[in-house]
């Protein structure tokens, strides 16, 4: 009893304990993402504005407090709270919620370096960074961009240019060649002389926007009209190019280091292959695939590609690699990447410092045969989108609660984004990058189902069912990738984590047994003497688990706090603390550690879960109460094949319909655009419009009526 | 099936001493009625029932409590009409059209009755009434809620005026335990005519969808008298009273979710006006920051959010059982738990109208308000109101006399009141919405707040009326006005707190006000006006 009552004073001091040695050991750990240290004599600027927000912009504000460089975030009105106003030293609101009147809108932008002092500008990724009319305007100012010239911003901008210049420098470029399109019938002209399949693409994009492949003439008609649309509308340049497509590559990209001196460093390689719709879901660094002569090779090719263009700062030389290892210039990205986090891992530089020391006109610290390959990481994208329709389309809300896993070791997530944050329709419907990192990759990956498992975010549907099966899928863990990855491994798209026996009766049982405690807990009401003390608690719960459409008996017994769950013929112990409170349910399932999350939890028995990151949702009835269940008749879902409703939260660009037309199946019914992607919408079945509820330029919310069939 | 036995086994374990050899034929007989009485109507009708997706009165109390807990009573009750054949032996059932008796919830003592519609359609005859008076009386006399289960076709009509009795007798003890035990009626299918009024004087009407009617006339007497066409769902089924007549305060999608849900509900309430307010075991710490909170109210004062976000955040676990969630959604009202022990949440619904208040609103906020003073739990509420809703169609409709109900209903409240104040307090309503000169006892304000007569923009065009400048006179108000520093620096809010401490705050303040002591004169009893 002695101890007993000694264990509430012992049990806070083990935990002062490890407290005191857990924190500074991950601080160690956060520390070893940079290796090199950094000189705080080596003056550089006294206020840096960043042009950008979200993650990236937090990102560059970290690298600036640690330089004691003072931080100037911009921001739009609805912004106005981010996470990375709050952490800049100052704020400027540069106009309303649309990018193009205020992360875009370059006259308030020079209007806040002015009205701040701001000595440099960081651009962060997206928006103006790679906009050579912004270097100039600042240039034009005495104001510092971190980034390369406008001349290499410019040569490298445009691939038609970038493509000559590569070429003259002897990389590997694409077969097949391009020029401005601008006509669909030209567009169809330049496939069939290249020969399909061909990719068509804005001139002036960048990460996959505006983007199309054509495999016959149909589609390149088709592609050429939605690519040019997207061009115009993201980039304000409608101009596009067609090239050679090539089939089942893997996207590796080159990290590239420059200074104003003329030296160029490359910093190992990215294996981008897992892509959806060519936007990056999954990077790993190093890549499983090269070897290291072509990683020289390409390492090589890329520096000499930067310095042709007389490169300075970061930049990224993407490069398309065959199944032979023959690797082709892709584009060069003349800014800091979203995935760069997993080349500071692995090489302990500080990017964002490395841009800002060369923005300043210092030289490289660093020769080549100091840049090292230490360990592995890997950089899951964490976006608030649907993974269920076409491998993610973007989701809105509210994060009603939201838990990065941070309190694991060898774990970074760059966010921008905290409890309470909206994710709106205006911006990239990103969450964080979440990189793990390891010695081996396998340590990485290990790592990484862990920090999935433990990451909690509700409000918004989230990807982390998509990114924990893509990282322990076989074909990934095996190294055997491409960019087609995704529609390979999912034929028929993506349906979540499929359960075996095993793993089920784990489900399961963990859900009874929550069921059970819940119940029990129901029971604990404090203090009242009007509660029976006759025991209430019987010996054994007789349930009903009901996954899908099937019905799983099962009996529970419990033991403190370990329930013994007999389902389908087999006994599964769970044991746990049990909080019906948190979010994460830490569980030894059979004495293996599981992190489930309890998702949602109601009277009528319904309870959700995340299990090995998908979430599954049962019901779990008391034997009578499903016996009953059997007379309450089904209510009947609406038909959904005659109605057409909004998937994602977004504007009609383009209605194709009226009413009383006939569309046949597969015919374009309206387009929807969310986060700057057109999606078209289709008919399902041939059959005449009924009616139509949206027009273009509306804005829709997800479900919402849009044209209903006969 | 299962039930049926364990009652055959108690009644033939029973000592048979007692008996003569003659009455062996009485054991018997009880074996037999019994066994009856668990049939109710019959087999048939059971499966009549079944087939509707309805289940009988006697699965819905099993289902209802606890395993093995009911205990029975007037099984052997049976109707005594003797006139259009009623008194023949095949019209005679053991218990008559009504289960009743008593049992526990979690633990928890109930009283309930639950009608057989298998027997008479459930229609109502003086012994049905009777079997329920009884109950109703012995749950006053102990102190412990009522909870109905209505499946009933209306009054005996071959009992003729002792049916009318019989509502009338339990609509008196309705009346009685008003304010002493919660009454709750769960209405699983008809409720027509005058049986309709004892659902509408208990605490809680809910309802099961598609299978559950409620109506004064049916659909044919008011095609006769009005020349209307609708249908029994248009006309008082669950979507019509808990959206369109606010009579009911909550639906469900079948039996047994309606029947689940309750057993929660039950949880929220004390057992008596005599029995503090619940408290269970948290898991949730009571001290939790919630940075959400932050952040939730937008900087524009114009700007709607979520107030269901903002409770959500606060209580313990994120759970809030909602009463008439589709009802007047401009007001929020609900039952949560904070550190454990039960509260009713009252909150402005910016997302809705603005969250003003309107006739509606009023009227829901103020049931529910007095709800949770006759029983002893503690009133959070939530304040972001515009005022009240200006129009012919309020004023008309009586919003002076209906908007007094709220304001009277927190007035004359003396449970623990605490208030925040998260954006507007405007006019009015700002005295209205559990003000600290209608006796709250902590009243604070989030930074956002703004407690004025009205909003910048009305209160510039009235002073400053004529004059050019108006854009600076409205900077001066706002500046002078929209914050909370006019309420504070009177004493009219106790604190400006941080958003993210809310929940904190409320924890700690609760278990302060828990022995906390008010009384109202005395008065036989007050006049809200009605």
């Amino acid at each position: 009893m002695a101890s007993h009552g000694l264990s509430p004073s012992l049990n806070r001091l083990l935990l002062a304990l490890k407290y005191a040695t857990f924190q500074p050991r991950c601080c160690a750990v956060h520390k070893a993402h940079y290796s090199t240290v950094y000189n705080g004599n080596e003056k550089t600027f006294d206020k840096i504005l960043i042009a950008n927000r979200g993650e990236i912009a937090c990102r560059v504000i970290k690298t600036c407090k640690k330089m004691g460089i003072q931080t100037v975030a911009v921001h739009s009105d609805v912004d106005s709270s981010a996470v990375h106003v709050k952490m800049a030293d100052e704020a400027v609101c540069v106009g309303p919620a649309p990018t193009s009147k205020s992360y875009l809108n370059m006259d308030a932008i020079m209007d806040a370096i002015r009205s701040t002092g701001a000595q440099a500008v960081h651009p962060g990724y997206g928006f103006l960074s790679e906009n050579k009319e912004f270097a100039k305007r600042l240039a034009a100012e005495g104001v510092t961009f971190i980034g390369p010239d406008t001349h290499a911003i410019q040569a490298m901008g445009d691939k038609i240019e970038s493509k000559l210049i590569a070429k003259a420098a002897k990389v590997n470029t694409i077969p097949g060649f391009d020029g401005v399109v601008k006509t669909a019938e030209e567009a169809v002209k330049i496939a069939q002389d290249i020969g399909y399949p061909v990719m068509i693409k804005a001139s002036a994009g960048g990460g996959g926007k505006g983007m199309r492949i054509a495999w016959n003439n149909e589609e390149t008609r088709e592609g050429f009209r939605f690519s040019s649309q997207e061009a115009a509308s993201s980039f304000g340049d409608d101009r596009l190019l067609i090239e050679k497509y090539i089939d089942n590559p893997r996207h590796i990209e080159i990290q590239v280091l420059a200074d104003k001196h003329g030296n160029a460093l490359w910093l190992n390689e990215r294996e981008c292959s897992i892509q959806r719709r060519n936007q990056k879901v999954v990077e790993e660094a190093p890549s499983t695939f090269l070897d290291p002569s072509t990683r020289r090779a390409m390492g090589e090719q890329a520096v000499q590609l930067a310095k042709a263009v007389q490169y300075s700062s970061a930049g990224t030389v993407e490069f398309l690699v065959d199944s032979k290892k023959n690797f082709y210039f892709l584009e060069m990205n003349t800014r800091l990447q979203v995935e760069h986090p997993i080349t500071e891992c692995i090489t302990g530089l500080d990017l964002v410092e490395q841009m800002i020391r060369v923005a300043k006109g210092y030289k490289l610290h660093h020769k080549q045969e100091d840049i090292p390959i230490n360990g592995w990481a890997i950089e899951s994208r964490v976006y608030a989108e649907d993974p269920y329709k076409s491998f993610g389309l973007p989701s809105i809300g509210r994060l009603s609660q939201y838990q990065e896993p941070v309190n694991l070791c060898n774990v970074r997530v760059d966010s921008g984004i905290q409890e309470g944050s909206d994710i709106s329709i205006y911006y990239d419907p990103m969450i964080s990058k979440l990189v793990t990192y390891g010695a081996t990759r396998a340590e990485a990956l290990s790592k990484m189902e862990d920090a999935l498992d433990n990451y909690v975010i509700r409000g918004v549907t989230h990807n982390i069912p998509l990114l924990r099966e893509i990282i322990t899928h076989p074909r990934f863990i095996s190294g055997d990738i491409s960019t087609n990855f995704l529609p390979e491994v999912y034929p028929d798209g993506f349906k979540g984590h499929q359960l075996e026996a095993s793993t089920r009766r784990e489900l399961l049982a963990s859900a009874a047994a929550l069921h059970v405690a819940s119940q029990l807990r129901s029971q604990r009401i404090l203090g009242n003497q009007r509660v029976s003390n006759s025991p209430v608690e019987c010996s054994c719960w007789e349930l009903v688990v009901k996954l899908g459409k099937e019905a799983h008996p099962v009996t529970v017994t419990r033991s403190g706090n370990t329930y013994t769950v007999e389902v389908d013929g087999e006994r599964v112990e769970v044991c746990g603390q049990w909080s019906l409170a948190s979010p994460l349910l830490p569980l030894t399932i059979n004495n293996t550690h599981r992190m489930l999350q309890s998702l949602s939890r109601d009277a009528s028995g319904e309870i959700v879960l995340q299990y090995l990151g998908t979430s599954f949702k049962v019901r779990v009835l008391s034997k009578l109460a499903a016996e009953l269940n059997s007379y309450m008749p089904e209510k009947v879902p609406e038909d959904t094949t005659s109605i057409l409703r909004s998937p994602m939260p977004g504007t009609v660009v383009a209605v194709s319909v009226k009413a009383g037309d006939t569309v046949a199946e597969g015919q374009e019914i309206c387009v929807i655009e969310a986060m700057k992607m057109q999606n078209s919408l289709t008919a399902v079945r041939q059959a005449k419009v009924k009616s139509v509820h949206c027009k273009a330029g509306e804005t829709v919310g997800e479900g919402d009526l849009l044209v209903e069939l006969e | 099936s299962k039930l049926r036995e364990k009652y055959l086994i108690n009644s033939s374990q029973r000592d048979c001493r007692w008996y003569s050899v003659s009455n062996l034929s009485v054991k018997e007989r009880i074996e037999k009625k019994r066994k009856a009485a668990l049939l109710g109507g019959g087999q048939k009708r059971i499966d009549a029932q079944h087939k509707k997706g309805k289940l009988t009165a006697r699965e819905r109390v099993e289902l209802l409590l606890d395993p093995e807990s009911f205990v029975e009573s007037d099984m052997f009750l049976e109707h005594r009409c003797s006139d259009f054949g009623m008194e023949q032996d095949k019209n005679k059932f053991p218990g008559d059209s009504v289960v009743t008796g008593r049992g526990r919830i979690n633990g928890r003592l109930v009283y309930v009755f639950s009608q057989d519609f298998t027997v008479f359609g459930g229609s109502l005859s003086g012994a049905h009434a009777q079997k329920i008076c009884k109950i109703m009386d012995q749950a006053m006399t102990v102190g412990a809620p009522v909870i109905g289960l209505n499946d009933s076709g209306g009054a005996r009509i071959q009992e003729g005026v002792e049916s009318l009795a019989g509502y009338a007798d339990i609509f008196l003890r309705n009346v009685l335990a008003s304010g002493v035990v919660p009454q709750i009626s769960l209405i699983m299918g008809p409720c027509a005519g005058g049986a309709v009024y004892s659902p509408a004087l208990t605490d809680f009407t809910f309802m099961v969808k598609d299978t559950s009617y409620l109506f004064i006339t049916g659909p044919d007497v008011v095609k006769s008298v009005t020349n209307e066409d609708v249908t029994q769902e248009e006309l008082g089924g669950a979507k019509t009273h808990t959206t369109v007549s606010g009579v009911a305060h909550r639906a469900f999608e079948n039996d047994v979710e309606a029947l689940l849900n309750l057993r929660e509900f039950f949880n929220f309430l004390p057992l008596s006006n005599q029995d503090p307010a619940p408290i269970r075991e948290c898991h949730d710490p009571n001290d939790r920051l919630v940075p959400a909170l932050d952040t939730i109210v937008p900087f524009e004062s114009t700007k709607a959010y979520d107030m269901l976000d903002i409770v959500h955040a606060i209580v313990d676990e994120r759970d809030f059982f909602e009463i008439m969630p589709n009802y007047a959604k401009n007001i929020v009202v609900g039952f949560a738990r904070m550190n454990g022990r039960t509260v009713g949440i009252v909150g402005n619904q910016p997302k809705v109208a603005s969250g003003c208040l309107d006739i509606n609103s009023s009227v829901k906020g103020a049931r529910f308000v007095r709800f949770c003073d006759a029983f002893n739990i503690p009133i959070i509420t939530f304040v972001d109101v515009p005022g009240f809703l200006p129009g012919t169609a309020q004023e008309y409709g009586g919003i002076i006399r209906h908007g007094a109900k709220l304001l009277y209903a927190f007035a004359e409240a003396t449970v623990p009141k605490i208030t925040v104040i998260t954006r507007k307090a405007y006019g009015g309503a700002y005295d209205v919405m559990s003000s600290k000169h209608l006796r709250g006892d902590v009243n604070y304000a989030w930074p956002t707040a703004e407690v004025a007569v009205m909003g910048a923009k009305g209160a510039v065009q009235i002073i400053f009326r004529g004059k050019e400048n108006q854009a600076e006179a409205e900077a001066e108000y706002v500046d002078k006005f929209a914050n909370p520093f006019p309420a504070a620096v009177r004493g009219f809010v106790d604190d400006i707190i941080e958003p993210s401490t809310t929940r904190k705050k409320i924890c700690r303040d609760l278990e302060v006000l828990a022995s906390k002591k008010q009384v109202n004169p005395w008065k036989k009893h007050a006049n809200i006006p009605l």
